[in-house]
């Protein structure tokens, strides 16, 4: 069925990248050539034979600690999104379908959330609430779902009018038929789109939030913490802060390749054949 | 082929055009299609060539090269196209700027897609003149309400003011054909202009385009698949199949006297025999005196509609656009409450809304729908469309399901290798077909039919009637026909019910409702419906006792 010579180019880069991402996430424990706190040289060590990637701001080494990074990044930005994107499609779908009190309620709820910033409203409630990665995971997915819920409504919508919806409704299906069998399917391909961009976004918002000392805790870090533990560094002209945001911009841009190559296949109304 | 009266040089003269495009079929690698084999033509000035056939003949693909355009990647690879006395194929990019919207101008099948809703009229009107300079905006405007006028537009002066959305179909696919006009044209491709409309308003806009094709002394070609629309506007007719030429001819040669057997198929009337049923004693769905409105009870869109069906018969309601007989359907299906009245179906009142009724009741009325395309999910295969009422309301399972299915595919006449097919791999014929076997799956007493074949072509169109009836006789199964074709309604009606502004102006038997007297509004009805005649647009215009309701 799938053909890997048909995957083009760009895409297949893509695969890859995103593929060794997750393969050292996964793995980390075995790959990584120390432990994730373990204090193995000197302060901002340049890269050598022993640590490739040089050592951090406390000596640590810098390789061993992108990859428990990569874990920590992938582990919180995955689960966000996958709540959001769950939480917003299917909110936003049965507001479509069901419509009236129900769709109002729902969206001008939608609508107050919004109209707080997102850092904001993210940065008060993690002050308050206790730091761990359940709340993490939590708020992420809540402020991000907002999005999705707005987008998957307005897909639902058009597609809720459609002559094959009212066929299913003269038939007499419920609404979980029609939501998960008629609209979901249709709906996909600007789903998809969607995905590839808010997991970037999840991605990004962990790495500030980090930055901002109220994401992930040390020891652990994600690579935006990394970041944030290393930026002193760059005034004495140490890459060491620049190693982790390059793989920050290296996972958006594989991802999102991937995620156009999903909608490629997605948006084809002949099963992906044609 | 045209007799040699070709003395003067032509001004359109087409040669040996070769059209091809790439198609992508499933599972194999992409491959070259040709979509026209080698067709050449010559139209003079001031003369009218109807282009016909059925769908995929090639005769769009064909109006559009005269004007140097492949519609969704085609590709003009052989021949030329010869204009003027030059061929406008070797004119590059900037040639076919200078040609288009000032030697030839297009009138799409549909106005209201093809005008921007965001400008007014009379801005869309006059833009060709404007950007080819051929008038400055003041005489552009002058002649755009000349052309109002000769089109008999209402309110010439000032519809130019209006928006796209706030003038009717008939009328904007009149304005569009100002729009062709207004730079004075040699030439004029007219695109299926009156497919998408009424018979009463194809009527006013045929004799509006002939009209002014005549005063303006333009040449044209008539796209349609409609021989009786093309033999009322054109001098010669063209027909075309396979994307290779049939027969060319004078209209009256086409129609009187066809030479090949394909024309004489799309010459010969499809009448269908049909025996007309009596009525039986007790109605299996009775409507009664049913009001509906949409927007809250401001907009009454049905006045006290009482109409009765009878078990194994067929009703068909006829209308033009906005009588309402669709909103009937709305209402008997529940999907519009109605505000008054009620349905009774079997001997027992039937809820007001969709949701009051059991699974049961909805089981005993299926729909099916006019587009095919929209009323199948893009998402979901024949097998899992025509499975999923089995499942539903019969519970059927696996093995037993796809036989079940298999069984419906061969009673439509569709072989068992469609199961696994998308619907956008279907021809629009077996998308409908699809959606009949959909609604016989539930083993329905009653099936609305919501103007079933009118996005069809004629011989497809034949075939799906002749199904239906054929399906009446073997499942017994009532029909509530919804169409504006008379000619529908006339093979396959038992009884017939003409509505007109929400109200039944006529109702009862076939015979009794075709017999005269006619009221007014039948009466336009159907002298509306085009005649394969020559001179039959002019007898019917002038036989007319009242205007029709899109003017």
């Amino acid at each position: 069925m799938l053909d890997i010579r048909r995957i083009p180019l760009p895409s297949l880069i893509g695969l890859v990248l995103t593929g060794l991402f997750v393969l050292a996430a996964i793995f980390a424990p075995l790959i990584a050539p120390h432990g994730n706190g373990e204090i193995v040289g000197d302060v901002w060590e340049p890269m050598s034979s022993t640590h490739w990637l040089g050592t951090d701001n406390l000596g640590r080494d810098l390789l061993s600690r992108m990859i428990y990074g990569a874990r920590i990044t992938l582990f919180i930005a995955v689960l966000a999104t996958a709540l959001s994107f769950s939480l917003g499609a299917i909110l936003g779908f049965s507001a479509a379908v069901f419509g009236g009190w129900y769709d109002t309620i729902l969206s001008r709820l939608v609508d107050l959330l919004m109209s707080i910033p997102t850092l904001i409203m993210g940065l008060v409630v993690l002050s308050v609430l206790p730091s761990n990665l359940v709340t993490l995971i939590l708020v992420m997915g809540i402020l991000d779902s907002t999005r999705v819920y707005r987008l998957s409504r307005a897909v639902a919508v058009d597609i809720n009018v459609m002559d094959y919806v009212e066929a299913a409704k003269l038939r007499g299906e419920g609404s979980g038929w029609i939501i998960f069998r008629e609209i979901l399917p249709n709906a996909l391909s600007p789903l998809v789109s969607e995905l590839g961009l808010r997991f970037i976004y999840a991605v990004l918002f962990l790495s500030t939030l980090s930055f901002l000392g109220l994401g992930v805790q040390p020891p652990d870090a994600d690579w935006g913490g990394m970041v944030k533990e290393n930026k002193d560094g760059i005034v004495f002209g140490i890459p060491a802060a620049l190693i982790p945001a390059a793989a920050i911009a290296a996972l958006a841009i594989s991802v999102n390749l991937v995620a156009d190559w999903v909608l490629n296949r997605t948006t084809s109304l002949k099963g992906g054949r044609g | 082929m045209a007799d040699g009266k070709a003395k003067s040089t032509p001004l359109l003269d087409i040669r040996n055009l070769r059209i091809e495009a790439t198609v992508y079929p499933p599972g194999e690698a992409p491959k070259t299609i040709t979509l026209v084999h080698d067709v050449s033509l010559t139209l003079e000035k001031g003369k009218v060539l109807g282009l016909i056939g059925e769908s995929g003949a090639g005769k769009s693909t064909i109006g559009l090269s005269s004007m140097g355009y492949g519609r969704g990647g085609v590709r003009i690879t052989g021949g030329e196209v010869i204009l003027n006395g030059r061929d406008i194929l070797k004119g590059g990019k900037e040639g076919f700027r200078k040609l288009r919207g000032r030697e030839v101008c297009y009138v799409a099948q549909s106005a209201a897609a093809a005008f921007n809703p965001a400008h007014r009229l009379m801005d869309q009107v006059v833009e060709a003149a404007l950007l080819h300079g051929t008038a400055t905006r003041a005489e552009a405007e002058k002649r755009a309400v000349a052309l109002f006028k000769k089109l008999s537009l209402p309110n010439p002066e000032t519809i130019g003011e209006r928006f796209p959305h706030q003038v009717s179909g008939g009328q904007l696919q009149r304005v569009m054909t100002a729009m062709a006009l207004c730079s004075e044209p040699d030439l004029i491709v007219f695109d299926e202009p009156t497919t998408a409309l009424d018979v009463t308003t194809q009527i006013d806009v045929l004799a509006a385009i002939k009209d002014a094709i005549r005063d303006t002394h333009v040449a044209a070609l008539y796209i349609t698949h409609d021989l009786a629309v093309v033999a009322q506007v054109s001098d010669e007719i063209m027909v075309l199949r396979h994307g290779r030429l049939v027969e060319w001819g004078g209209t009256r040669q086409i129609i009187k006297e066809p030479r090949q057997e394909y024309t004489n198929a799309l010459v010969s009337v499809h009448e269908i025999e049909h025996q007309e049923q009596q009525p039986g004693t007790a109605p299996m769905l009775s409507v009664k005196n049913v009001t509906a409105a949409y927007g809250g009870g401001h907009v009454k869109v049905l006045k006290n509609v009482s109409v009765d069906i009878f078990p194994g018969q067929t009703l068909a309601v006829v209308g033009e656009s906005g009588s309402g007989k669709s909103t009937l359907a709305r209402a008997i299906t529940g999907l519009l409450p109605p505000e008054q009245g009620s349905v009774v179906f079997d001997g027992r009142t039937l809820g007001n809304r969709l949701a009051d009724r059991p699974k049961e009741d909805l089981r005993q009325l299926q729909m099916i729908y006019q587009m095919a395309d929209v009323a199948m999910n893009p998402r979901q295969t024949v097998g899992t469309i025509i499975g999923r009422p089995l499942e539903f309301y019969f519970g059927m399972k696996g093995r037993e399901r796809d036989k079940r299915v298999a069984e419906l595919l061969d009673e439509i006449e569709m072989g068992k290798g469609f199961i696994d097919r998308y619907p956008a791999e279907l021809s629009g014929g077996q998308k409908q077909r699809v959606c009949i076997a959909r609604s016989l799956a539930a083993k329905p007493k009653l099936i609305i039919c919501d103007e079933v074949t009118s996005a069809l072509d004629p011989l497809v169109a034949h075939g799906i009637l002749k199904l239906l009836l054929n399906l009446q006789q073997v499942e017994k199964v009532a029909y509530l026909f919804i169409t504006h074709d008379l000619a529908t309604v006339k093979s396959i009606a038992d009884s017939i019910a003409v509505m007109y502004r929400g109200e039944v102006v006529r109702y009862g038997s076939k015979s009794k409702v075709l017999t005269p007297p006619f009221d007014a509004y039948t009466d336009l009805l159907l002298s509306s419906v085009p005649e394969m005649e020559i001179g039959w647009l002019e007898k019917a215009i002038a036989g007319r006792r009242m205007e029709s309701a899109g003017n």
